[in-house]
């Protein structure tokens, strides 16, 4: 008990004093994390609209496995990524492997089913409602996909801090393709993975905290967005 | 922009699961003129409106306009039964569909600024349009409506939340919208109201075509007994 009360105490010091490990870990674990989020939101936002505008043969399947998809266990895709990037796998020439970007990779792979499953949700929605009026008005499929994108935004913002939330948290997928390398790949989760086993409970808790807080404002701000949303206010 | 338009259908069908909906209906529209739409509910009035806009799908027959489908639609308008508000501002709604037709952001600002005013909403003009009262969107979605000028305008009761002060300025604003050119195609429960607009009649019962003319002998001397009941208010069967 004295260990994690005296632990607290020092985490709490390390954050004052802004620590220059945990300041880098976290930068880090941020730079990944966001990366992954905008490439992610890239692909999944507009796929995910066009997924509620579109009728297409296949529609049914590809909304299956997108949520089928989204429930991949974050270790099996850092085995995957692994396995594409090590040496002698296809991509290993990149020699990309042990390296943020193969973090980066691999959160992309865990968040974009996600953010692209919540923005279906919504967009379908928003589609049903637009619906009549956007056909009406003899809109081009490009800009019925853009006004819904606009109009949606609210809730594609609310998708893209859900994956975000997940990236920032994942320690299975980055421990595996990252491989927690200090001063290299070392971030919040790994960090504090790491940190716990070697008994240290300073430093871990003090990331601890951090990845708290992070995931807190992740959801206040989900939370407040889709308040707004309800309100109709914007 | 006055090449104007005229339909007809031919042996026009909806059928859904099965069940026939509406029709077969034979009707020639002319290209100009107040065309109100009546019937008690069910009838088949809101179907044959999206029909003749080409946002239903038609089971069988044709519907022609004199103009290409594409360009027919284009150069038409429709307000919905239950008005669609975007989730914007009252003056972006009255903006979007001269933005999507590509006009210059100064005219943009200019015809809003016309429409706000006629429809009575300048007041209003940066309040979510989903916050407006029930009146107030069917305004809005009328103004939306005309701001790009159409060539034939449909109306799904439009009057059907408003005041009586509200329904004679709109029904003076359409009187001068059919004035300078625009055909319209209505529907009302309001047979006062139809009354006073209309050109001619169709009047729908049971998902058919069961009469059509000019208002002023319909509403005089209805042919059949359905509608000289409906007229009068009494249950149609
Ligand atoms: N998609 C559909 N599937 C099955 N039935 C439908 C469908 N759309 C409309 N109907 C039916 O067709 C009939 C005509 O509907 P319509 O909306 O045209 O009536 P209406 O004359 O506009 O009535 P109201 O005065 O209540 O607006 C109704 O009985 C309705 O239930
Ligand atoms: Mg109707």
């Amino acid at each position: 008990m004295n260990d994690i009360l005296s632990g607290i105490q020092a985490a709490f010091w390390l954050i004052v004093t802004l620590d220059a490990d945990l300041i880098e870990i976290t930068l880090r674990s941020l730079q990944v994390s966001l990366s992954a989020l905008v490439i992610a939101s890239v692909l999944a936002l507009p796929f995910g609209t066009w997924l509620a505008v579109r009728r297409f043969r296949y529609r049914r399947a590809t909304i299956a496995t997108l949520n089928a998809l989204m429930g991949l266990p974050p270790v099996v895709v850092g085995l995957i990524v692994y396995l594409l990037l090590s040496r002698s796998g296809p991509f290993g020439v990149l020699g990309l492997l042990f390296t943020p970007t193969a973090m980066i990779i691999a959160q992309v792979i865990i968040i974009t089913p996600l953010i692209a499953s919540i923005a279906h949700q919504a967009m379908r929605e928003l589609w049903a409602e637009y619906h009549d009026l956007l056909i009406s008005l003899n809109t081009t499929k490009r800009q019925r996909i853009m006004t819904l994108i606009w109009d949606g935004r609210r809730a594609l913002l609310t998708a893209g801090l859900a994956g975000f939330g997940r990236a920032i948290g994942e320690v299975g997928a980055i421990m595996i393709v990252g491989g927690n390398i200090d001063h290299a790949t070392r971030v919040l989760t790994t960090a504090i993975a790491l940190e716990t086993g070697k008994g240290d409970f300073e430093l871990a808790l003090g990331l601890g905290f951090v990845l708290i807080a992070l995931a807190l404002l992740v959801n206040f701000g989900i939370h407040s967005l889709s308040k707004t949303e309800r309100e109709g206010r914007w | 922009m006055t090449h104007s338009m005229s339909v007809s259908l031919h042996k026009m069908h909806v059928k859904r699961r099965g069940k026939s909906i509406l029709g077969p209906i034979d009707l020639e529209l002319a290209p100009t003129g107040f065309t109100m739409v009546l019937g008690p509910n069910g009838a088949g009035k809101t179907t044959l409106l999206k029909v003749l806009h080409g946002i239903e799908r038609v089971s069988s027959g044709s519907v022609q306009w004199s103009v290409s489908g594409a360009q027919a639609q284009q150069e038409q308008a429709y307000v919905f039964q239950s008005p669609i508000m975007l989730r914007r501002s009252v003056s972006q709604n009255l903006a979007y569909p001269l933005q999507i037709s590509g006009i210059s952001k100064a005219e943009i600002t200019g015809r809003v600024e016309t429409w706000l005013d006629r429809i009575g909403l300048s007041n209003m003009a940066e309040r979510p349009a989903t916050r407006l009262s029930g009146g107030e969107r069917q305004k809005l979605a009328l103004g939306r409506a005309l701001i790009r000028d159409p060539q034939v305008l449909f109306l799904d009761e439009p009057c059907a939340n408003l005041d009586g002060r509200s329904t004679r300025e709109i029904e003076a604003l359409l009187l001068n919208t059919l004035h300078t050119g625009t055909r319209i195609i209505m529907t009302t429960h309001d047979i006062g109201q139809a009354r006073r607009l209309a050109s001619d009649v169709v009047f729908l019962l049971n998902g058919e075509l069961h009469e059509q003319g000019r208002a002023t002998e319909f509403f005089d001397e209805p042919k059949t007994p359905e509608a000289k009941a409906f007229l009068n208010g009494d249950i149609v069967e």
